[in-house]
């Protein structure tokens, strides 16, 4: 459940106490020592939920320009402390001055917009293993591949958003493919507002995740409203909706397949309102929320760690790479890719 | 390209006022006044199906609502259904509006509700709380070419990212966002000099 990640040290441990012993942090878990890390190898404090944090800690960690984040136990950002000297403004200049260099935006974009077709092709390959190649499903892995390929060569932001749109609407046409049971139909992705099932599922777990960007953002110091990929529009989380292309499909939609073609998820978890519009009712988000928190939980391998992460983490980790190529640490932004 | 759908609610507020509509929806600013509080009051108190549910009518409450060919999403306060035809009713708490913002929402409204189900949609009604008192309004063509009007100047003004300027008129004293919008702030700024 702890770990260090790139210089932050993340603690999900309820009920989870720290405090500075020395030039080190102790984490303790009733009254048990869990974990003692040296400070200097530690850019970020990193607290889920009931977290807490010695007030020596806190000076300490406040006089040497360390961050201390506080989420929710489920991960929404509430607040974050920053010491005196902080790396903050050079990051968000350098965030912002990307916007203006195009060749910075346009990396940024594609590196988006790869990582999420690659991994809306992890989805597509795993249903071929399973269920055999349809004529749909390999029209949209040729659409994927095509869209690959052209990627690199893309030289302005809206041709990327152009290829972005075409890997979509294959992977959507099919998507529905993968719905192994009946009574949930998927002609293709209908947002604001959803007029089926599947789209209402979607559109709710797309918001957890976006959600759950924000607060990774938030907790490196980026702002999550300045993004590449996605246009600037007030109130429009743009840096975050860049960040959630890499976690939708193989995250969101592979949950979705699960919940339905489980049957964790029926009929009688959809509203529909006249008119056509249909919302998850109170059990269905219930049941989805409880599966998306479980899923967190999960580890998977990371393609540069090469060790294992906790799905929920994931966001905060590519955050913090994110941050390291803005302000010039890396030569590229590795976006994640699925195994 | 302003390719998110426009709130209906958008259309009410720039018919009122252009400058109100770019504070809330470009600026991203929102006051509570006495107005607003009690407006959202009101829309609480829709819910309650007292004094609007009538013999053999039913009523759908909060009723999402979406128009793909004006690119509009938003919600009905009710919607009754006589005999099959919808009849959506706004609430509203202040005294009837300048500019015919009321009239524009609502046929708003009626338009998404034509192009959901597929219905001809003549006539609504904006209920004003304080007075109890119901107002019909009859969507002719001249109102819903004025809905299409507004709609593709609310979409100039999203896209186009800036603050008209203060329209400084009667309109200023009952706004809820005048202390954001300074509209006088102009001139005192000239006299300074």
């Amino acid at each position: 459940m702890n770990r260090i990640l790139l210089n932050s040290l993340f603690v999900q441990t309820q009920g989870a106490y720290l405090r500075l012993q020395g030039d080190t942090v102790r984490v303790e878990v009733e009254g048990e020592l869990r974990l003692q890390v040296p400070l200097h190898h530690l850019g970020s404090l990193v607290l889920f939920g009931n977290v807490l944090v010695s007030p020596h800690l806190l000076a300490r960690c406040s006089e040497d320009g360390r961050s201390v984040v506080w989420l929710s136990e489920h991960g929404r950002f509430q607040g974050r402390m920053v010491g005196r000297v902080s790396g903050n403004v050079l990051l968000r200049r350098a965030q912002y001055q990307a916007l203006d260099e195009e060749e910075k935006a346009l990396a940024l974009a594609q590196a988006f917009v790869q990582a999420k077709v690659r991994n809306a092709r992890v989805v597509l390959l795993r249903a071929v293993r399973e269920g055999g190649a349809s004529e749909v499903l390999s029209q949209a892995l040729r659409e994927q591949e095509a869209v690959l390929s052209a990627l690199p060569r893309a030289n302005s932001l809206d041709e990327v958003r152009g290829l972005e749109g075409q890997a979509a609407a294959a992977y959507f046409q099919a998507f529905g493919e993968m719905l192994l049971v009946p009574g949930f139909a998927f002609a293709g992705r209908v947002k604001r507002p959803p007029r089926d099932p599947v789209n209402a599922l979607l559109s709710f777990l797309y918001t957890l995740l976006v959600s759950d960007a924000v607060s990774a953002l938030e907790g490196v110091g980026l702002d999550p409203q300045v993004g590449y990929l996605h246009a600037l529009r007030p109130g429009k989380p743009a840096l975050a909706l860049d960040l959630v292309e890499e976690f939708r499909a193989w995250w969101a939609d592979r949950l979705a397949l699960t919940l339905l073609n489980r049957r964790q998820l029926g009929p009688k978890h959809f509203l529909e309102r006249p008119g056509g519009v249909v919302y998850l009712t109170e059990d269905g988000r219930r049941e989805v929320l409880v599966a998306y928190q479980k899923r967190k939980q999960e580890e998977v391998i990371h393609p540069l760690l090469r060790e294992p992460v906790p799905v929920g983490l994931l966001p905060h980790l590519q955050a913090r790479l994110l941050a390291r190529y803005l302000r010039g640490d890396l030569p590229r932004y590795p976006g994640f890719v699925a195994r | 390209m302003w390719d998110e759908a426009i709130p209906i609610s958008a259309l009410q507020h720039f018919a009122y006022c252009p400058r109100q509509c770019a504070l809330i929806h470009v600026e991203a600013a929102w006051e509570d006044n006495l107005y607003t509080l009690r407006g959202r009051r009101a829309h609480e108190g829709v819910d309650l199906p007292e004094g609007l549910v009538r013999e053999g009518v039913r009523v759908e409450f909060a009723l999402p609502l979406y128009s793909e060919r004006l690119g509009l999403v938003g919600r009905a306060d009710a919607v009754e259904f006589h005999g099959g035809v919808p009849y959506p009713v706004e609430h509203k708490v202040g005294p009837r509006r300048t500019r015919r913002a009321d009239e524009i929402q609502l046929c708003a409204q009626a338009l998404c509700l034509e192009e959901m189900l597929g219905v001809e949609v003549p006539k609504g009604a904006l209920f004003y709380r304080t007075s109890r008192k119901r107002r019909e309004v009859v969507f002719t063509p001249e109102l819903r070419a004025l809905v299409a009007e507004v709609t593709e100047q609310v979409r100039t003004l999203l896209h186009s990212g800036h603050l008209p300027p203060p329209v400084k008129d009667a309109r200023c004293r009952d706004c809820s966002l005048v202390e954001v919008c300074l509209p006088h702030l102009m001139d005192t700024l000239e006299e300074t000099l």
